[in-house]
């Protein structure tokens, strides 16, 4: 009787060991709650700023003076929402920077398509020395050639018109173009030989199989493409600034100048004090104005997620 | 016959590729070339056109001996390059070992992790800068941080300062990269590790003699990522700087080209040097 008490003892003892170190030292409770510890810890850290500045967009002055108050406003306050949609005049901008984004973010994509297909399919003398080009495209800071662009826009009459990006996306040297044209390269390398060499029997030329074949077996690599160039281009404030001065906006620009269109739309001299800027107005521009890539993405995000998957940088 | 169809299909396969061959030479290789012409000059803009006066090394000189501030920067941002680019290395992997577990939710994170490079503009990153949300929260009260702010003219306390102030800013420049390790981790052979298991390697073991040999390409291929998006970051101050000297009347077009191509040179060294070490040392391991 002692004895069995004491089996079932030990039985239970290495049970609990199992179960809280685990067989192989990754399947324990205690290996488990460190990982998923660690994940939310860095998490949040991560997540962090996002969090800090939805509180804080929603804070009124009262509440951003008040040190009891730390992330939970005492009411809901929308007057900095208001305000930061006024000095980023939000829906005019918002098209504006979709226009922005957007076209040249097709061009990419179809050009990257197209020299992606010219890579994979076919071999020609110095197909190497273009490879290696391309892939090089992507080290150069657009800062060396931006001088001799701009001189050269500037003659072609382009400057402050979408052109000054369209032009060097629709021939492959936009935004991280290389990037879309590796993407494309390793969709089209999968594409069955056999498929093509059927159709080339019927009668297709090439053009029709890259249209009526390839295209539509690559249209997760079109989507992950677009999206990609899409947020890199709305994101772009540096060369935005440059080739289109004042002619066209976008919010990242928008929010760039926040301070100085505040003031200018609310001077503080007229002794108001609610007309002052503060980190809460602030904190509403700054949130308005990545809500429409935040909402995107949500949407989205597995094909970003498969965009790097696919881009077979991871070898196949 | 089938000479004939070979050849076709080589100018067709010229035809497809034409399109980036036309805008490589255009937008691409003209300018740098230009660019480094202006380099040599002193460039004034006249209602006639450009005019360019050869100065030979000139900008070059003035750039390493007269310009303090592009001194200032440089060292600056090599300095913040050597503690980032090793961090987000080191961050991104642990944060894809800590995904490749199994663990649930896993979409999840993943989601989380990637969600600063949809956001991270400039202008963003520069407003959560101007608010200290990118530092570790509430880390003025800590004994080393006032100890550190006390005497920061070091180079050492420098660079532990740039890094307690921006950790957030630097870990979020990590999306891309936990994702590329993370397919990397999940294509690696499971028989490898069973048979290692067999062996009586133990999981850190296996850690430093299976896993990380094996996603040692990954890692260059991060590296070259990760400088090359640190560089062109629009807050870098030296891109700032070359903005600023752009458009000034004393400096122009000549001078910010002359910058831009040593600031070019400077990422493809350490570029090279990066990846140079790296696969030596990846290679030796083999032999």
């Amino acid at each position: 009787m002692e004895k069995t008490k004491r089996q079932l003892f030990t039985n239970y003892y290495i049970k609990m060991k199992r179960m809280i170190l685990g067989m192989q030292g990754t399947d324990g409770i205690l290996f488990k709650l460190l990982i998923y510890g660690l994940l939310v810890g860095i998490g949040f850290v991560y997540i962090y700023p996002l969090i800090y500045m939805g509180s804080y967009s929603f804070k009124s002055l009262d509440d951003l003076l008040n040190p009891l108050v730390n992330w939970i406003p005492t009411q809901l306050y929308l007057e900095n929402y208001k305000r930061a949609y006024e000095v980023l005049n939000f829906i005019p901008t918002l098209l504006e920077t979709l226009y922005v984004a957007a076209i040249p973010a097709v061009a990419q994509t179809a050009v990257g398509a197209v020299v992606g297909y010219g890579l994979a399919r076919f071999d020609f003398k110095g197909k190497k020395v273009i490879f290696i080009l391309v892939l090089a495209t992507f080290i150069i800071p657009p800062q060396v050639t931006l001088i001799p662009r701009y001189i050269f826009f500037n003659e072609l009459n382009i400057l402050g018109s979408l052109n000054a990006f369209l032009l060097p996306a629709a021939f492959g040297q936009g935004l991280n173009s290389a990037i879309f044209i590796l993407i494309f390269y390793q969709f089209f390398r999968m594409v069955p030989k056999a498929l093509e060499e059927a159709a080339q029997i019927d009668g297709a030329g090439h053009f029709r199989i890259f249209f009526t074949i390839a295209l539509p077996m690559a249209v997760p690599g079109i989507i992950i493409s677009f999206l990609f160039s899409f947020v890199w281009y709305w994101n772009e404030t540096y060369l935005a600034a440059i080739y289109f001065g004042d002619s066209l906006t976008t919010l990242p620009l928008q929010l760039q100048k926040f301070v100085a269109t505040y003031q200018q739309m609310f001077p503080a001299e007229m002794g108001l004090s609610g007309n002052k800027l503060n980190e809460g107005i602030k904190m509403a521009g700054t949130l308005l104005s990545i809500l429409p890539l935040l909402i995107v993405y949500f949407i989205t995000q597995r094909w970003f997620v498969e965009g790097v998957d696919r881009s077979g940088i991871t070898g196949e | 016959m089938k000479s004939k169809l070979a050849s076709r299909n080589r100018m067709i396969g010229l035809l497809f590729v034409s399109p980036w061959i036309i805008g490589f030479l255009v937008f691409t290789a003209l300018p740098l070339l230009y660019s480094l012409y202006l380099s040599f000059h002193r460039v004034k803009i006249t209602t006639s056109g450009i005019r360019t006066e050869f100065v030979k090394f000139g900008n070059y000189q003035f750039a390493f001996t007269g310009d303090s501030i592009f001194m200032d920067r440089l060292t600056q941002y090599i300095e913040e390059m050597v503690i980032s680019v090793p961090i987000i290395i080191v961050f991104s992997l642990i944060i894809a070992l800590l995904l490749n577990q199994k663990v649930k939710f896993r979409s999840f994170f993943r989601t989380v992790f990637f969600l600063p490079v949809i956001i991270a503009s400039g202008p963003v990153i520069k407003e959560l800068m101007d608010q200290g949300v990118t530092t570790i929260p509430s880390i003025e009260q800590y004994a080393i941080y006032q100890m550190l702010n006390a005497n920061p003219e070091g180079i050492f306390n420098g660079m532990l300062l740039y890094l307690i102030k921006n950790l957030i800013v630097i870990l979020w420049f990590s999306g891309v990269q936990i994702l590329i390790f993370l397919a990397a981790l999940q294509k690696m052979d499971q028989q490898t590790y069973e048979a290692a298991k067999i062996d009586g390697a133990s999981n850190w073991e296996m850690f430093w003699k299976v896993t990380l040999p094996s996603i040692t390409p990954m890692i260059i291929v991060n590296t070259i990522y990760t400088i090359v998006m640190f560089s062109i970051f629009s807050l870098n101050p030296i891109i700032e700087h070359i903005q600023k000297n752009m458009f000034k009347v004393d400096t122009g077009f000549g001078y910010a080209s002359a910058l831009s191509w040593i600031y070019f040179l400077i990422i493809a060294i350490a570029l090279a040097l990066t990846v140079g070490a790296m696969s030596f040392k990846g290679k030796s391991k083999y032999s």
